[in-house]
This record gives structure tokens, C-alpha cells and sequence, in this order.
């Protein structure tokens, strides 16, 4: 005789009535809770309906001047702007840098600029701040995530200091370096990028008077989270084009690597425009979720910042995304 | 077990959501909330998951059987969680635009494979029943709940395409279901061995007599 194999299911295994009949108890306590959740989500919204924006200290900027360039769309509370960053360096996790930067020492600061430029220099960062007087600039900064702020930056043009360092006929594109030091930034431990993070910028986009030289927000001196000491601003780009904590601008003769492109680049160009006709292979651009806003909203070409539109003509943005 | 056991593990099943509704009725979900309760619900359904499929493991191996009676919970709990996390994704981010939706599931592979598991705890969900185990009887109804294999393993995938980098979280859910998937291999293996062992036994001893 062959062994005979159980061919139904064991007593053991048959749950009892009173076990099943919680299936039910299970139902609408779901029910409840789910409920429950999103109640407590409305209700938040009504009962605050603007979050007050609070200074954490830093260190005022004297003479701002105001910019044509800015847009009267309501400004993301400062909160948000500072306790939600993708800053690999510190960490993975956008509401980590906040607690892992508090203690990130930004002088001494020196930037070298270099490459095909008249004047190589180590210039430093106080040196640089200097150069112009500070603008405000409240930009409209869209996430390659699909997420979206408005924050008044403070700065000057980039080109302000490109100026200054003379360029090379040969220079043809601008190549920046966040620093490279573990020991101050936890997340370089981490391979999950290449460090140090590298950006780049063809020269008319970097001249572009929207480029900017960032140093500042919200009238205050740049938090550490968001790039302090240094950082770049460029507002029709998806956000990870606008390199933090810059400590080399170097003009080159050929494209840089930028280094999400380097990471996955079937995922992220050179170029990264704003642009909601081309997709990321993984989700779509079309909308944007602005923080603080229920809704999503159309993702505007080139994040509204038409007037780069003319350093495009003629080029297949779906090629060169 | 003790009578009032259950009870408490099903309250505790529910804490991953009353923690979300508490912090967002407190101003603590951060910045981007819907982004936060997308992630959590989604992190449970995993762990859910998880959870229920180690019940047959550790139940083999410390010889703990009560421990079946929580497996049917588990798994309505991972979808439960599944339900919320579909409902934030069609509500919170596509607002019921079927024509978006469509687009989605259609041509990006992680919401592909994602809604896939999904669907797949449908039917166990719908069959977990006492009534359907009988109608269905054991073995058809294991049959069907194997599902839960692929089901888990498409929402491991699903959250390792998410990413943009760093996938050391989807590779730690990985290793676990490697390790619970992994436990059935060899016990099938095992079981497989023994079987043949013992029905060429039976032969031969039928040849004997």
C-alpha cells in the first residue's frame, strides 16, 4: 500500500465560529480607524490653515534687495523647506539632514575655481558672498519626485561671479563639486551615490540671469540642511540640478557627468528641465504635489520659467531630457 | 491561550494606523503627509505579509501550533493595509482619475507589479472564510493561498522600483521573504525525499508479501 496523503484540511486548521465571526469586529474596526485617519487629517487642516514661519536663528542678511524674478505664489513655511531635504550626504531619508547637519561646520569655507578660466583661484566663501549685493528670489522649486515648494532664496546671479573668473573662449560648460569629507557628512559612508556629488550646467545656462548663487533663505543665513554655505539655485531644472555645500566650480571644455545622470541615466539627463511631457520612466511628471496643498497641480513647462525656452530651440527635449 | 490574547493582538494589529491618524491629527506627519501615510501603510502591508508567512516556519520549528489560529488575522491585516495603501494611491494621489490610473498601472512597472500583489490578496482575502475552506476543501484552498508567495514577492519588487537609490529597505524585506520562501523549498524538498523514501519502502515490502 502507498502511504495515503491527508487530502483535506486538518481539524487543527479549521478556525472555530467565534474566531470567524471577529472577521466581523475585524471589518468594522477597519472601518473605524481608517476613518478615523482621515478625519484626523481634515480636521488639521482646518484648524490650522497656515503654519507660521519660524526662525530657528540663524543669523539675519543684511541689504536684501527684491527681484522681478520672484513669483507672489504663497511661500512654503520654513519648517517644511527645512525639515524635508534630500541631501544624500547626510542621509537617505528627507527628514534626516535636519538633525544630522545641526552640527555641520561651514567656516572656515574656501571654493576653488578653475579649469578654463583667466583667473584659477581658492576663494573664500565670505570672499564670495560678497561679490554682490543679496537678492531675494522666491522661486518655485520643483523635486524630481513629483513634489514642489516656493522659497525665497537669497542670493545673485551666478554669472556674477562667472564674470569675475574671466572664462576661457575653450570653457563651454560649468562643473560643480558639493564637498567630499565623510567625517562631516554621515551619508558619503553610504555608496548609494558616487561622492563627491557632481553637477553640471551648459555656459548659457549658467549665465542665465535665473542661475543663482545661493547663500540665504527667508531673509536668513542658508540652514545647513538646505546647502549652506553655498549652493545653486536653478529654478527651471528639477531640483537635484541646484548642487549644495559647492566647494569647486570648475569651467570646462566637454559635458560634465552630472551625478544622478552617472547613477541611472535612462532615469536623469543632463539637461533635467521641468518638463511634463517627458516622463520619468518610473512615474509621470505631469502634476506635482505642492507641499501643503491637498491637490496636485499641473507641472508647468519648465516650472513657468519660460524665458529659458529660447536656450532650448531647436533641441529634442525627449531626447535630451 | 489565554482568551483575552486575541483581542489585544488584533488592537495592536490596528496601532500602525491609529499612530498615522493621531500624528495627523497632531501636525506630525511632516512636510509631505500623504507621501508619509503612502509609505507606512505600504512598509505594514510587507510586514504584514511577512508575518504571516512565518507563522508555518516558526510553528514548525518551536512547536508552537496555537500560533495558526493568528495566521488568518495576519494575513487580513497585510490586506487591510493593502486596501488603505490602494485607496491613498487612486484617492490621495491619482483622485480617482481612471484614465491616469490606467496610464500608471499600464506603463510604470513598479505600479504594475505593485497592483498585481494587490490583486492577488483579493481572492485570498475573499476565501479566508471557514465556509469557503470547506466549500473549496484544504487542498484547493491551499492551492489558492500559495498566491500569498507571489503576492509578497511582487510587493518586495514593487518597493525595490520605487526607489531612486537607495534600496537598502526593499533589500531587507527581501532577505527576510528569502529566508520564509526559502524555509518551503527545503521542507518541499525534504517532504519530497521522505515520500519517495517511504513509497519505494512500501513497494518493495508489497513485493516481499
Amino acid at each position: 500500500m502507498l502511504i495515503k496523503k491527508a487530502d483535506d484540511i486538518p481539524s487543527s486548521e479549521i478556525t472555530p465560529k467565534s474566531l470567524y465571526l471577529n472577521r466581523r469586529k475585524f471589518l468594522t474596526g477597519a472601518a473605524i480607524a481608517g476613518a478615523a485617519a482621515v478625519a484626523g487629517l481634515a480636521l488639521r487642516e482646518m484648524a490650522s490653515p497656515s503654519l507660521s514661519v519660524a526662525a530657528d536663528g540663524n543669523a539675519k542678511i543684511d541689504g536684501i534687495q527684491k527681484s522681478s524674478f520672484s513669483t507672489n505664489e504663497a511661500i512654503t513655511p520654513y519648517k517644511d523647506v527645512t525639515n524635508y531635504n534630500n541631501y544624500y550626504e547626510f542621509s537617505t531619508d528627507k527628514y534626516g539632514p535636519a538633525g544630522l547637519s545641526k552640527n555641520f561646520k561651514t567656516r572656515p569655507w574656501t571654493v576653488t575655481i578653475d579649469g578654463q578660466v583667466k583667473k584659477k583661484q581658492v576663494l573664500d566663501v565670505d570672499s564670495i558672498i560678497k561679490m554682490a549685493a543679496p537678492e531675494e528670489r522666491i522661486y518655485r522649486h520643483r523635486c524630481v519626485e513629483g513634489w514642489s515648494i516656493v522659497v525665497p532664496w537669497v542670493g545673485f546671479s551666478l554669472s556674477e561671479l562667472i564674470r569675475r573668473a574671466d572664462p576661457l573662449p575653450k570653457a563651454k560648460f560649468v562643473q560643480f563639486t558639493t564637498l567630499l569629507d565623510p567625517g562631516r557628512m554621515p551619508g558619503q559612508h553610504s555608496s548609494v551615490l558616487e561622492w563627491p556629488y557632481i553637477e553640471g550646467l551648459r555656459m548659457d545656462e549658467a549665465m542665465h540671469p535665473l542661475t543663482l548663487l545661493c547663500f540665504g533663505m527667508y531673509g536668513e543665513v542658508l540652514p545647513n540642511q538646505d546647502g549652506a554655505p553655498l549652493r545653486l539655485v536653478v529654478p527651471w531644472k528639477y531640483g537635484f540640478k541646484s548642487i549644495k555645500a559647492i566647494v569647486r566650480i570648475e569651467f570646462t571644455g566637454s559635458q560634465p557627468i552630472n551625478t544622478w545622470n552617472r547613477s541611472a541615466p535612462n532615469e536623469y539627463g543632463f539637461y533635467s528641465n521641468v518638463n511634463p511631457n517627458v516622463d520619468h520612466p518610473r512615474w509621470s511628471q505631469a502634476k506635482e504635489r505642492r507641499l501643503g496643498e491637498f491637490l496636485k497641480r499641473p507641472t508647468l513647462m519648465f516650472n513657468g520659467y519660460d524665458q529659458v525656452a529660447s536656450l532650448y530651440s531647436g533641441m529634442d527635449l525627449k531626447k535630451n531630457f | 491561550m489565554i482568551r483575552w490574547f486575541k483581542p489585544v493582538v488584533f488592537l495592536a494589529c490596528l496601532g500602525p494606523l491609529a499612530r498615522l491618524g493621531w500624528k495627523a491629527y497632531m501636525g506630525r506627519l511632516g512636510a509631505n503627509p500623504i507621501e508619509v501615510i503612502t509609505h507606512s501603510t505600504g512598509d505594514w502591508i510587507l510586514i504584514f505579509l511577512l508575518v504571516t508567512l512565518s507563522i508555518t516556519p516558526v510553528r514548525k520549528l518551536t512547536g508552537l501550533l496555537w500560533l495558526i489560529r493568528y495566521r488568518r488575522m495576519f494575513g487580513l491585516f497585510a490586506f487591510f493595509y493593502a486596501v488603505l495603501h490602494f485607496l491613498t494611491y487612486i484617492w490621495l494621489d491619482k483622485f480617482f482619475n481612471l484614465h491616469e490610473m490606467w496610464a500608471d498601472v499600464s506603463k510604470r512597472r513598479f505600479i504594475t507589479i505593485g497592483f498585481t500583489g494587490f490583486v492577488l490578496l483579493i481572492p485570498l482575502a475573499l476565501t479566508s472564510t471557514t465556509g469557503w475552506i470547506r466549500r473549496l476543501g484544504g487542498n484547493r484552498w491551499r492551492a489558492l493561498h500559495r498566491l500569498i508567495y507571489v503576492s509578497a514577492i511582487a510587493g518586495v519588487i514593487h518597493y525595490w522600483w520605487l526607489v531612486k537609490a537607495d534600496v537598502s529597505k526593499p533589500a531587507r524585506y527581501a532577505f527576510v521573504l528569502s529566508l520564509l520562501l526559502g524555509y518551503r523549498v527545503v521542507a518541499w524538498l525534504v517532504r519530497r525525499n521522505t515520500e519517495r523514501k517511504a513509497a519505494s519502502v512500501g513497494v518493495r515490502n508489497a513485493e516481499v508479501t
